[in-house]
């Protein structure tokens, strides 16, 4: 069934990291296989911040096949390799596990080209690239997630996350939330439901040169806003086009550098609790996790069907 | 209780292979005798004073926890119970079966007070999905929003949500009433059998769809309605039984319930099933 949560605090920064690691684990009956997290941080803004991962998890629960760690050593040097090739400088690098990383680095040409060579390299794929957005999805909880990628201690504006329970494809970081809106910088989506016309749409965005690493039914809303966003619409625009071109039940966050949206589908039929202030929204599938940091009596309410909003820091 | 035997294949679904046994004599319901008043036992009811009071923090329980405290509480004698810091948890005050007065003093998650036979029930804040789910008796009252499916299968009782609602409620309504002071999400009286609903404000898309019967009252807009959901002249039976029942809500003082619209079952689904496939088209 899957969890989602996301907040935005308007007008200030706070610490996103340990308040959406409360909301998701407040969620984790919703969903146990793996958790994601996409925080908008507060990076100085002038560099890339990319993520992304040379191999899969293949503990707790994965379905992946298990690989010799050496593999993930030879296929970092492969996307060192490209990196130069390509003429990105990067400033910092830091890898998180065995079969994760995170880069900063200089860039200054198309990404989308950017990204298509750096994933032609086997079993790379970048999780995202942005100047604020740090995207860590893992397998296990949110506290482990959290733990493992030293997120406590994240600040920014913004943050979207996703407990998922794996139903149409594998227990693996590939399907797991939140998805990269490639080959945009610095948005990221997150889903609760079924998308029964996945293939349909994924046929017609391949055609028209959109990228798809999973088979998750939810990274379709991530590429086909994405797409719709290419082509000149804004995100409020592609979110309300999406009620009716997605077919299904779903409601789904997306977040960009500078806001935070939600839409919900035409049946209602996946539910949403938002608590809405002057300085702070915040979202989950079920009310305690927003209860989660907000312990104190609030007013709350569940969007309607067929409704979309989005919010600015 | 209904004999089963195994029987030649005669009706539908029997031909079909879905069963093979069939209903014979009386049918499954057991009907209540007054004569044997004094053995009739419901197992889990206490008697309780209402003068006697207390509060109950939940707000270090888990559900479980809190719910066997309330039953234990009740099993004391406590009629009046005030629920502190129930912070949005799931499953809170369900099963009661006697008269108590239950009060919340903040927000339910999902399945608050779901199978409640008879207790009058406030909550000082919102719901989650499926509040009052298969209420059979009682009042409950909610100060502010609810979730979806509000009230699902009730069978009794009154559930007055004065915020607005969620989608589907009053799904499968079996009897009672359920009043929004508020606007109502889609699919409101999804397949309802009996009892009403009152929506004060606007209500979604597919309003009553699919209704057996009972009746749907609107104050405001109307999305679309439902399959076989049609508006129906309001009556004076009707605006006299909305005025006493909205006092009672304490709701809708200056409120014009002569005004509202009244939706009802065109009932052209009943012998839906009847029908040959071509046919179907054309009944809805």
């Amino acid at each position: 069934m899957c969890g989602i949560a996301g907040l935005i605090h308007r007008g200030k920064s706070s610490n996103v990291g340990s308040e959406l690691q409360l909301m998701l684990q407040a969620l984790k009956h919703r969903g146990p296989d793996s958790t994601g997290y996409a925080l908008y941080a507060e990076n100085d803004g002038k560099n890339f911040i990319m993520r992304f991962k040379v191999g899969e998890n293949v503990g707790e629960g994965s379905t992946s096949v298990n690989e010799d760690a050496s593999v993930y050593d030879k296929r970092k040097k492969l996307v060192d390799n490209m990196l130069s090739e390509l003429g990105a400088k990067v400033i910092k690098e830091d890898q998180l596990t065995p079969y994760s990383f995170r880069y900063e680095m200089q860039f200054n040409d198309d990404l989308m080209e950017f990204s298509k060579k750096i994933e032609s390299i086997e079993s790379v794929e970048i999780l995202s690239i942005g100047k604020s957005l740090e995207l860590i999805k893992d397998l296990g909880d949110a506290a482990t997630v959290s733990e493992r990628y030293g997120l406590g201690d994240v600040k920014g504006t913004h943050a979207i996350g996703h407990a998922r329970m794996a139903t149409e494809s594998g227990v693996d970081i590939k399907s797991a939330h939140p998805f990269w809106g490639y080959p945009f910088s610095d948005v990221s989506v997150v889903h609760n439901g079924q998308l029964t016309n996945y293939w349909n749409n994924r046929r017609v965005l391949e055609n028209k040169g959109m990228r798809f690493m999973s088979e998750c039914d939810s990274e379709l809303i991530a590429v086909y806003l994405a797409e719709k966003m290419r082509n000149g619409a804004t995100l409020e625009e592609g979110m309300k086009d999406s009620l009716t071109g997605l077919d299904g039940v779903f409601t789904y966050f997306v977040a960009t550098k500078d806001s935070l949206g939600m839409a919900k589908d035409t049946m209602a039929a996946k539910p949403l609790v938002l608590y809405e202030s002057d300085d702070l929204v915040a979202m989950g599938s079920e009310e305690i996790a927003i209860r989660s940091i907000l312990p104190q009596e609030i007013d709350t309410y569940d969007p309607f069907d067929g409704e979309v909003k989005v919010w600015q820091i | 209780m209904a004999n089963l035997k195994t029987a030649e294949k005669k009706t539908k679904a029997q031909s079909m292979g879905l069963h093979t046994e069939v209903l014979t004599g009386k049918t499954q319901q057991k009907f209540f005798n007054p004569d044997e008043a004094e053995n009739f036992f419901y197992w889990g009811a206490y008697d309780v004073d209402f003068n006697k009071r207390t509060d109950l923090d939940v707000k270090d329980m888990d559900c479980k926890e809190a719910n066997r405290r309330i039953d234990e509480l009740m099993s004391q004698g406590y009629g009046t119970i005030v629920i502190k810091n129930p912070q949005g948890k799931h499953s809170l005050g369900v099963g009661i079966l006697n008269k108590l007065n239950l009060i919340f003093e903040g927000s339910l998650g999902y399945f608050g007070v779901g199978s409640i036979d008879g207790p009058m029930v406030r909550v000082n804040g919102r719901v989650g999905w499926s509040c009052a789910e298969n209420m059979m008796a009682g009042k409950v009252v909610i100060e502010k929003n609810a979730g979806s499916c509000f009230g699902a299968a009730i069978r009794g009782g009154d559930l007055i949500c004065k915020g607005s609602v969620g989608a589907r409620t009053g799904i499968d309504q079996k009897g009672g009433t359920i009043i929004v002071g508020g606007d109502a999400g889609a699919f409101t009286g999804f397949m309802m059998q009996r009892g009403r609903i009152v929506i004060m404000g606007d209500v979604g898309i597919n309003l009553g769809d699919s209704m057996y019967d009972g009746t749907i009252y609107v104050g405001g807009k109307i999305g679309s309605y439902g399959s076989d959901a049609i508006e129906s002249p309001m009556t004076k039976s009707d605006i006299d039984w909305l005025k006493r029942k909205l006092k009672v809500a304490e709701l809708g003082e200056n409120f014009d319930v002569s005004k509202m619209t009244k939706v009802v079952a065109g009932k052209k689904l009943w012998n839906y099933d009847a029908l040959e496939p071509t046919e179907k088209k054309g009944a809805i």
